[in-house]
């Protein structure tokens, strides 16, 4: 997030755009149902379902999956065609508007309407309007922008608007996504990604890798990128990745096409697993260690607001798990490393040489203090909005972007829209939330959802059990027939391995940052006939 | 309560007063109660709650202001020069007063309550050395559904009306499950349409629970179970989204986890959904794994530490030796903390030698 979420009282309105706040985000959700509800706030809201915040909405758009940018550039057409924009913001800080404008100009809301599926093209004017005049207004997103093969346009679309508004650097405007697991934004500071160092400093760039080779005491580091998550399934079916060590992931649930994810594993020559109960993923490993669970466990995460805070220890360690930091340096002392570090501080504290946006962090200030990165110094206060008075990269980009379409549209063979997501009562995989009994018994199993007319079509009943295709595969599940969710649309929560909805998914991603189209395929849903009576069993 | 939410005397605004006799300083806007707990005056209450708008409903914050004035302190403005008395004999004789007729009105018995030694309304009959009056009470028993929500417990015989509850489910969570329903003497809480809340739209945030002064709603019990005063705290993050909520965990003489609080300092400002509130006794699951395991013939073995990690070195170097390092990968993670996080991309990058190291962003 560029801002925080105790800014969520400053906007005057808030755009809520591919995330289910209430469910996924269920306080920040809170937070905004209060400052809309109680205190009159207006409210946008863009989902192919209609979720829980949609009741509160001013305008409520249902989009076809895949069809956000088609949406942002509509809005953008209104409010550049209207002079609604903030001129002097776009002048001062922002570079590009010309092109911006140039391509905005056929995203008219009749055509926006079209592409969306909205009965309503006014409302797209009307809604454009409503935004302009609310100062700030918060755009918050989550992986209803970002999961699909146009996800990183989508994300610089929320920032062509914002900047566009105005928006950017100021107290309770922002784009704001909602991370949606508790230190993923921590593992991407910390350099868990293929291209990048710890603050996201490129190991392309010489001089990074001789700093960090310096500060590491180590021989050249490699400056060639690695392969991102999905390519390493893909190479490991090429024979080109041998061994794969995981750490705290269920990628056989959570990763797109199910059935290429498994082949993938059983290709390995050598697959270490790290987790804190028999994984979906871990019965494929040659090895599997015992790691803590979180309250077992001390160190820093850093949550969707860049707020980094401490964890503690609440529980004495199960069996012989061990921490994940120990284990990993285990392995290390064993490959020639001399790493002698006595706990996470120790740790934390190599991290502040090296990281120049946690450089001012200390796990004793981090007890006492509210701190937001970037905090450079000692003194620093931690920043608390970012951008303010000045881009990081200096003027503000604003990018022409068109609408594409996502890779696979409907076609008769299989002519439903499938997206997936979560519910309020589980979790990723579910790997915490199933094994926790009270959330086990609040929503003990999978469904697909679907629109009442799609079902009448198929002639599906609320309850009966059914099978949901796609051209990777096919699973049972039961049917919740609703009239929130757009006709020709259905959704499978991902958190169920027994009707596991990644079976069904594409592995097409996003050519930049190679994120998986999770929100939209093509499936077909058919009602499951019950067993005849063929055999002339009993009677 | 924490004293950031009273927030710093504002330049220009601040208003001096008395609060028996000490000179104090508050923001113009501020109550009575708010300026007398920023500067650690205690005054008891029990429909008061930082978290929520203010109620005036239990009367116990009653305190004297100006000699003859008696005003509720959680309501009432500071005012320049106003000199409050917190605690006189008057006072007092009203506060138990009030207390005895919140014990005649329920049925109070601490002894298979949830929330004895953790129950306000205990406290402050203690303090004020209340008792049941005698004399033969008309009492109506209220609503006890005990059963029907998988997260909550309901038992309307504990209940003083303090109005937390309704508050908790229409300003901090905002589904609006709890109301008052009837007058007078038959004022008792509702949710939804007299629905029971296991039928009602309750999310099971738990904020009412956590909230109540009593033991009217207390959590479903999840793992552990323990008595109050046994009970040990500690906080911590959540491990479920990226709000990053801080929980408060309490844990029984036996280890067990017993319960999770909404900790006001955290990002969700003691706010928790039914993910942070109840979703962590996966944590001490038997099918938890305790041991390292390595593949034998098909089949997991237990193994040592030092087997399972040289196992692990030995193979990682055969593989690198045989097919370069950029034959190894590794997926870290965001249910790690940051040192875990470090450390993986450090080990691939300075001692494997490749940049292959990614995790779950894009999940």
């Amino acid at each position: 997030m560029t801002n925080s979420i105790r800014e969520i009282p400053a906007s005057a309105g808030y755009l809520i755009i591919g995330t289910n706040t209430t469910e996924n985000h269920p306080v920040i959700g809170s937070m905004l149902k209060n400052e809309v509800i109680n205190k009159g706030k207006k409210l946008i809201v863009a989902d192919p379902r209609r979720i829980e915040l949609a009741r509160w909405a001013d305008y409520y758009f249902p989009i076809a999956p895949g069809t956000n940018i088609a949406l942002l550039n509509g809005l953008m057409h209104v409010i550049v065609k209207e002079g609604l924009y903030d001129r002097a913001f776009v002048e001062e800080r922002c570079e590009g508007f010309g092109d911006l404008a140039k391509t905005l100009e056929k995203y008219t809301p009749e055509h926006v309407a079209g592409i969306c599926g909205l009965a309503n093209p006014q409302d797209i004017v009307g809604a454009a309007r409503l935004m302009a005049g609310l100062k700030p207004m918060a755009l918050y997103y989550a992986m209803g922008i970002t999961q699909f093969v146009s996800g990183v346009n989508g994300v610089k679309s929320t920032a062509n608007l914002q900047m566009l508004l105005g928006n950017l650097g100021v107290a309770g405007g922002g784009v704001n996504p909602l991370r949606g697991q508790s230190n993923v934004q921590g593992a991407c500071d910390m350099g868990g990604l293929p291209n990048v160092f710890p603050a996201y400093q490129p190991v392309t760039v010489e001089e990074n890798r001789a700093k960090f080779a310096a500060a590491w005491g180590s021989g050249a580091l490699p400056d060639k990128p690695g392969l991102t998550l999905m390519e390493m399934f893909n190479q490991a079916i090429a024979g080109n990745i041998k061994a794969l060590y995981v750490m705290g992931e269920n990628p056989v649930l959570s990763d797109p096409d199910q059935h290429h994810v498994i082949e993938a594993l059983e290709a390995l020559d050598l697959f270490v697993v790290q987790d804190i109960f028999m994984t979906e993923t871990a019965r494929y490993a040659d090895v599997v260690l015992p790691a803590y669970g979180f309250l077992e466990k001390a160190g820093t995460v850093t949550n969707t607001e860049r707020r980094v805070q401490p964890m503690h220890r609440v529980l004495e360690p199960w069996g012989q798990s061990k921490d994940d930091w120990w284990i990993i340096m285990q392995i290390a002392r064993r490959l020639g490393a001399d790493w002698d570090y006595k706990d996470a501080e120790a740790i934390f504290e190599e991290i502040r040489r090296v990281t120049p946006s946690y450089a001012g962090m200390t796990y004793a200030r981090l007890e006492e203090e509210l701190l937001q990165w970037p905090c450079p110094t000692p003194e620093h206060p931690g920043t608390q909005f970012l951008h303010k008075g000045k881009f990081s990269r200096g003027q503000g980009l604003l990018t022409a972007i068109e609408f594409t379409p996502p890779a696979e549209g409907t076609d008769p063979d299989f002519p439903l829209i499938l997206t997936t997501g979560r519910i309020l009562e589980h979790f990723h995989t579910g790997t915490m939330s199933r094994n926790s009994r009270v959330l086990d018994e609040l929503a003990p199993e999978a469904f697909v959802e679907m629109n009442r007319h799609d079902a009448q079509d198929h002639d599906i009943g609320d309850g009966e059990v059914v099978a949901v295709s796609s051209r990777r595969g096919s699973i049972r599940i039961k049917a919740r027939v609703v009239d929130t969710i757009k006709p020709g649309v259905v959704f499978i929560p991902f958190h169920f391995a027994e009707a596991a909805a990644n079976v069904l998914t594409i592995g097409a991603y996003d050519p930049v940052a190679k994120i998986p189209e999770l929100k939209v395929c093509a499936c077909a849903v058919e009602k499951v006939l019950p067993l005849t009576d063929t055999a002339g069993g009993l009677s | 309560m924490p004293k950031d939410a009273i927030g710093p005397i504002v330049q220009g605004q601040g208003i001096s007063l008395t609060i028996d006799g000490q000179a104090v300083m508050g923001n113009k806007g501020q109550t009575i109660l708010e300026a007398a707990l920023a500067h650690d005056i205690d005054i008891p209450y029990l429909c008061y709650n930082p978290r929520i708008s203010k109620t005036g409903a239990c009367r116990i914050c009653l305190v004297r202001v100006n000699e003859t004035m008696f005003k509720t302190a959680c309501t009432e403005p500071i005012a320049p020069d106003m000199r409050v008395v917190t605690e006189d004999p008057e006072l007092t004789e009203i506060r138990k007063g009030i207390l005895e007729m919140l014990l005649a009105e329920g049925d109070h018995n601490c002894l298979y309550c949830d929330a004895n030694g953790a129950c306000e309304l205990q406290n402050l009959v203690m303090r004020y050395d209340a008792a049941m009056p005698s004399g033969d009470f008309p009492r109506r028993h209220r609503t006890i559904d005990e059963a029907s929500s998988k997260g909550l417990k309901r038992n309307e015989d504990r209940c003083v009306l303090c109005g937390r509850c309704v508050k908790a489910c229409a300003e901090v969570q905002l589904n609006n499950v709890w109301q008052f329903t009837g007058r007078g003497g038959n004022t008792h809480l509702t949710s939804d349409l007299d629905a029971k809340i296991g039928d009602s739209t309750c999310v099971n945030c738990g904020t009412c629970a956590q909230l109540c002064p009593t033991g009217a709603i207390t959590l479903q019990p999840v793992l552990g179970r323990g008595a109050n005063w046994d009970l040990k705290k500690e906080s911590s993050i959540c491990i479920y989204c990226g709000v990053g909520c801080k929980i408060d965990f309490f844990k029984n003489k036996g280890g067990q986890l017993v319960r999770a609080l909404g900790h006001p300092d955290g990002p969700n400002q003691g706010h928790l959904c039914v993910k942070g509130r109840f979703g962590f006794d996966f944590i001490q699951k038997p099918a938890r794994l305790s041991k390292p395991l390595i593949r034998e013939n098909g089949a997991f073995k237990e193994a040592t530490w030092d087997e399972a990690l040289d196992f692990v070195a030995a193979r990682l170097k055969e593989i690198k030796a045989q097919h370069g390092p950029d034959a190894v990968a590794a997926l870290t993670s965001a249910k790690c903390t940051n040192e875990d996080n470090y450390l993986m991309q450090k080990f691939m990058r300075a001692m494997v030698g490749t940049n292959n190291v990614d995790h779950c962003a894009r999940l």
